[in-house]
């Protein structure tokens, strides 16, 4: 069973129609006694960095990930998903992030040649070849983004790919059982479909 | 590097699609659901739904309309038409909408361009602006900007109006010509330079496309980062593949 925390933080239906395609059983649960008897944790998100924390913190759900993620059960972040597991972001620097992953997010700085919001497709560059998610899927294959911020770990080896959008960012971020997507794999069609798959399939 | 984004749009009235659809093999060409699958498999880059319907009972059509399409495709789209405040954004992401499309609600209260990006991000909030050359007798272009479906002329230009957007927050624009619209001459190149020059948010350039050179244009003389067409992929006289192709081989970025 794989369970799609729902914080109130945007629509969740095109994620778990996503997951369902690809033969998972989901639930949509904001529950921790629910969340705690599942296999695999997906957490989406869209919004801003405060309110999602803080509405994660609200419903109790903080230690849920936490405790999770130590049991090494595998967990997917997508898009502001993936920000909350750093320690802090540019978005809304009162608030702390769940910190689980050493790093900040930061802003794209807007240009004549960089447009902010990021907001297309673009490719993945693969760094850590092993990553279970790449198994079907090409090296620099396009996905879907739609993002103003992005994460900036502190320990290189945990990006698993990157995008070029003015720098090189973190894409893809992979440690042991934490799996987390700039992109959006919902809506990135039969690429994000695959790695969708890759995850249920772990 | 940033691909350049091929975009259908579909005009939809009653919850169903009103502009021809010429599909062939399609149970039901006016069913947007069927539509829009058909341009999931050609990789569309993301589809744009256009209500036209003004009622408030047949706005609740479209919001279970959006969800249906939402469990059928698996790219990103952008619902516009009608939208008055924030419970209508909601209604319409909660159903599955990826960014909502606002244009004559933004021009009466551009406060709600800001309130919706703060409370939804600015990421999916479209402003559309739809634009008609002024004739002036100064050599200086000038685009007047036009709400309620381009019937009702405002005082705004369409430069100035969307530096305006952009600093109240809004993530993208949707740039449409009315000189341009269904006259497949071509997007009008000026204008739209004139808007992406001017702002650093993405530009989705509207109206006129007719031939595979007018998408090549508008992405790289114009810089728009997106070009949407309606009947030129209903028709299939183009279809998004062989723009994709023609891009690719001119040496433009797309997926």
């Amino acid at each position: 069973m794989i369970a799609i925390i729902d914080y109130g933080m945007g629509n969740l239906h095109s994620v778990r129609k996503a997951f369902e395609r690809m033969g998972a059983e989901t639930i949509i649960s904001n529950h921790p006694n629910e969340l705690k008897k599942v296999e695999k944790i997906v957490l989406p998100g869209v919004g801003s960095f405060g309110d999602a924390v803080q509405a994660l913190r609200k419903y109790g759900l903080e230690e849920v990930i936490y405790q999770h993620i130590q049991e090494k059960k595998p967990f997917l972040g997508i898009c502001l998903g993936m920000h909350i597991l750093l320690e802090a972001s540019q978005e809304s620097e009162a608030v702390a992030g769940l910190g689980i992953i050493p790093g900040v997010v930061k802003k794209f700085e807007a240009s004549s040649h960089l447009k902010v919001p990021h907001i297309g497709w673009n490719q993945i560059n693969f760094r850590r070849l092993n990553c279970p998610l790449f198994k079907g899927v090409d090296d620099a294959s396009s996905v879907y983004f739609c993002h103003s911020y992005f994460a900036q770990p502190k320990d290189n080896m945990v990006i698993a790919a990157t995008t070029d959008y003015g720098i090189e960012f973190c894409s893809i971020l992979w440690k042991d059982n934490i799996f987390a997507t700039q992109f959006h794999p919902e809506k990135s069609q039969q690429v994000g479909l695959k790695i969708i798959e890759n995850f249920v399939t772990l | 590097m940033l691909t350049k984004r091929i975009i259908p749009c579909l005009d939809i009235k009653d919850g169903r699609v009103v502009k021809g659809v010429k599909f062939e093999g399609l149970r039901d060409a006016g069913n947007p659901v069927e539509v829009a699958k058909v341009y999931d498999q050609q990789q569309a880059d993301e589809l744009v739904f256009l209500d036209i319907t003004a009622s408030y009972q047949k706005r609740k059509t479209l919001v279970s309309l959006v969800e249906k399409i939402a469990q059928n495709i698996f790219m990103p789209f952008t619902v516009g038409g009608g939208i008055t405040g924030l419970q209508d954004i909601r209604d319409l992401l909660n159903a599955g909408a990826d960014k909502v499309s606002i244009n004559t609600q933004a021009v009466k209260y551009p406060q709600l361009i800001s309130e919706a990006a703060g409370k939804f991000g600015s990421q999916c909030i479209v402003v559309a602006i739809d634009a008609k050359r002024i004739t002036t007798k100064s050599k200086c272009l000038k685009w007047q900007v036009f709400i309620h479906g381009g019937r009702t002329p405002t005082e705004l230009e369409a430069v100035e109006w969307a530096k305006e957007v952009a600093r109240l927050g809004a993530g993208e624009i949707l740039l449409t010509s009315i000189d341009a619209d269904g006259t497949k001459n071509g997007y009008d190149l000026e204008l739209t330079s004139a808007v992406t020059g001017a702002v650093s948010i993405p530009v989705i350039a509207s109206g006129g496309a007719g031939k595979k050179e007018h998408f090549y244009d508008v992405l790289t003389k114009a810089a728009a980062d997106a070009a949407l067409a309606a009947s030129l992929f209903h028709y299939q006289t183009l279809t998004i593949p062989e723009i994709k192709k023609y891009l690719r081989e001119k040496g433009v970025l797309v997926r």
